[in-house]
């Protein structure tokens, strides 16, 4: 694209003003105190629109009776880019597998979703959810109870044959 | 000037002095935030508004934090003058607002109290006296301060305030002329008998008084000892704490006192328009509300809702014009400096001495005429609205104070294309040849 140049033409002495101008100013600010739309988003009350793909904190899916759905397939600390996720695996007496240690250093994930992407079962999410603050660095990382409690929407993956979300 | 017990003197100025003295830094901590908040308004935010309903408490908070905060002393400064200096710019902007009368004279069984902390003969001497004197803290902080940024604040203010100092006291000789008593209650008293507030028949003297009162108070857009963007925050620059507070707490109770004096002197002080019910003035040891036809003066009857009613209205004059002070404050640029030299000495100084030269020989006339009253008021106010014109039309085609703008020409003087010779750099010369 060619780049355009708008050349500013400055008024000559004698024909610019200064109280006209003033005038002009302050009518403009008075219109802008007066005016009760503002741009203030009064955050903890009022939260910010969060995009439906939005990448958050995790969240662990649970079956009806309360155990995870996860499987200990090893696929999201193979995929994880970060290797932010340490899995620890077992099975019990039927044979099914299930996560003995599941832990999320939130500090170290980057959001890629990688992991929702990969897992076969739908059980590891990211989610729509920012507010991640706390008073210690050890409380980042997630254990399963905390993946499982965590409530807020899960993220919309990308579709590629629906790249729009339409 | 009153009819009380010296004791009972003594207790109700005592009184009343703590009373204005702790309204007048309750109002400061409120100014504050009104200004922070008008400042959220006029760019589309909402300000401060958590501290408290509406942010009410946010001058508290602010309070708390600046005395909780590290005081830091520079190494090489001069130690005693630089905590001398809050002190000495917080004074005089206090001290100021004991001569400006803020309501109608009260009523109270020990007597008459007049609503003035001191109402002394020389009123409006004693305001430019110590306004000027706070010069002297924004100097001392400057110099003692040992830096390079808070010294040129220092010194563009004490240049700043003496070359508006002029300008102010000529803007106010026609107040003066009109009254003819120094006092603030008289001038307020003057103004009810005339029917005219001083801001109509003294409009230019008015226009005078304001730019200088931005000046003075150190306000944009003559905020030069300040100037952010090239002082860092001059002359306050090494002030942390509770004396960088001091110095906010001095320029916020000097735009107080301006705006009361605006109000006082232009716009009838504490008098409501349209009502006679609150004329009163001491005359010979007696409150009166006037004189008979025959020159008897008729004695005024004060009471407890006037003075509230008359305090509202000095109240909401006072808040228009602090109003005024921030609404510009957020709308206007700063001058530079050579702009401010110029409008200050040969813009405002000709114009208020000519001003008053033409005011007085129009005054002189009109009582040689014997014209007084309402038709005296309405002359003068003819008079000083063509001055009014006069001056507003020259300032605003660009003959006196020019904008930034510079013509095509006039910018390639200033600074033509300039080209450089360079040395032509061979290979095998200058610093990396010999590797």
């Amino acid at each position: 694209m060619a780049a355009t140049v708008k050349v500013m033409r400055r008024p000559d002495p004698g024909q610019t003003s200064y109280i006209r101008a003033t005038l002009k100013g302050m009518a403009l600010t008075f219109k802008h105190m007066v005016n009760p739309k503002k741009v203030t988003r009064q955050y903890p009350e009022e939260q910010p629109p969060l995009s439906e793909r939005w990448r958050g904190t995790h969240r662990m899916e649970v079956h009806a009776d309360g155990r995870p759905k996860c499987v200990a397939c090893g696929l999201c600390p193979t995929v994880c880019p970060a290797n932010c996720i340490r899995l620890v695996g077992g099975e019990d007496d039927q044979g099914n597998r299930y996560p003995i240690v599941y832990e999320i250093d939130e500090f170290r994930c980057i959001f890629c979703g990688m992991c929702q992407e990969v897992c076969p079962v739908e059980a590891i999410h990211v989610g729509v959810h920012f507010e991640n603050a706390e008073y210690t660095r050890d409380r980042f990382v997630y254990d399963l109870d905390r993946l499982m409690e965590q409530d807020h929407p899960t993220t919309l993956l990308w579709d590629p044959s629906d790249p729009r979300s339409e | 000037m009153n009819d009380l017990s010296p004791t009972a003197f003594l207790v109700t100025s005592s009184i009343k002095v703590f009373l204005v003295f702790s309204v007048l830094l309750a109002v400061v901590a409120l100014m504050t935030l009104m200004e922070r908040r008008l400042a959220g308004f006029i760019q589309d935010r909402l300000g401060p508004n958590r501290v408290g309903p509406f942010g009410i408490l946010q001058p508290a908070a602010d309070g708390l934090k600046n005395i909780l905060k590290e005081e830091t002393m520079p190494a090489t400064a001069n130690r005693f003058f630089f905590v001398l200096a809050p002190a000495l710019a917080i004074v005089p902007a206090v001290i100021t607002f004991a001569v400006v009368p803020f309501a109608a004279p009260l009523e109270t069984p020990w007597g008459t109290v007049g609503m003035i902390v001191a109402d002394i003969p020389i009123g409006i001497l004693f305001v430019l006296a110590l306004g000027s004197l706070g010069v002297y803290g924004l100097f001392l902080a400057g110099w003692a301060s040992n830096n390079k940024y808070a010294f040129l604040g220092g010194v563009r203010s004490a240049s700043q305030l003496v070359s508006y100092e002029v300008a102010l006291g000529l803007s106010i000789v026609p107040v003066l002329m009109l009254a003819g008593n120094l006092t603030l209650p008289q001038i307020v008293w003057e103004q009810q008998q005339l029917g005219f507030w001083y801001v109509f028949p003294l409009s230019l003297a008015f226009i005078l008084f304001v730019i200088s009162a931005f000046a003075e108070t150190n306000r944009l857009p003559f905020d030069l000892p300040e100037a952010e963007s090239e002082l860092v925050t001059g002359y306050h620059t090494e002030y942390s704490g509770m004396k960088f507070s001091m110095f906010f707490i001095a320029e916020y109770s000097h735009i107080l006192t301006a705006s009361a004096l605006m109000a006082t002197l232009f716009l009838g002080g504490w008098s409501i328009p349209f009502w006679s019910g609150d004329h009163m003035i001491w005359y010979e040891g007696m409150l009166i509300s006037g004189f008979t036809a025959a020159g008897e003066p008729v004695a005024a009857n004060p009471a407890w809702w006037k003075t509230l009613l008359t305090f509202v209205s000095f109240a909401l004059k006072t808040a228009f014009f602090v109003l005024v002070f921030m609404w510009v404050r957020w709308t206007l640029p700063r001058f530079r400096y050579d702009q401010v030299m110029h409008l200050g000495w040969k813009v405002m100084l000709p114009v208020a001495l000519a001003y008053v030269m033409a005011l007085a020989a129009t005054i002189l006339v009109l009582d040689q005429l014997g014209v007084e009253g309402f038709l005296f008021g309405a002359v003068l106010t003819a008079m000083s609205t063509l001055a009014t014109v006069i001056f507003v039309f020259f300032i605003d085609s660009d003959r006196l104070i020019s904008g930034s703008a510079v013509s095509g020409t006039d910018r390639e003087v200033r600074s033509p294309v300039r080209t450089v010779d360079r040395p032509t750099l061979r290979p095998g010369s200058g610093v990396g040849a010999g590797r």
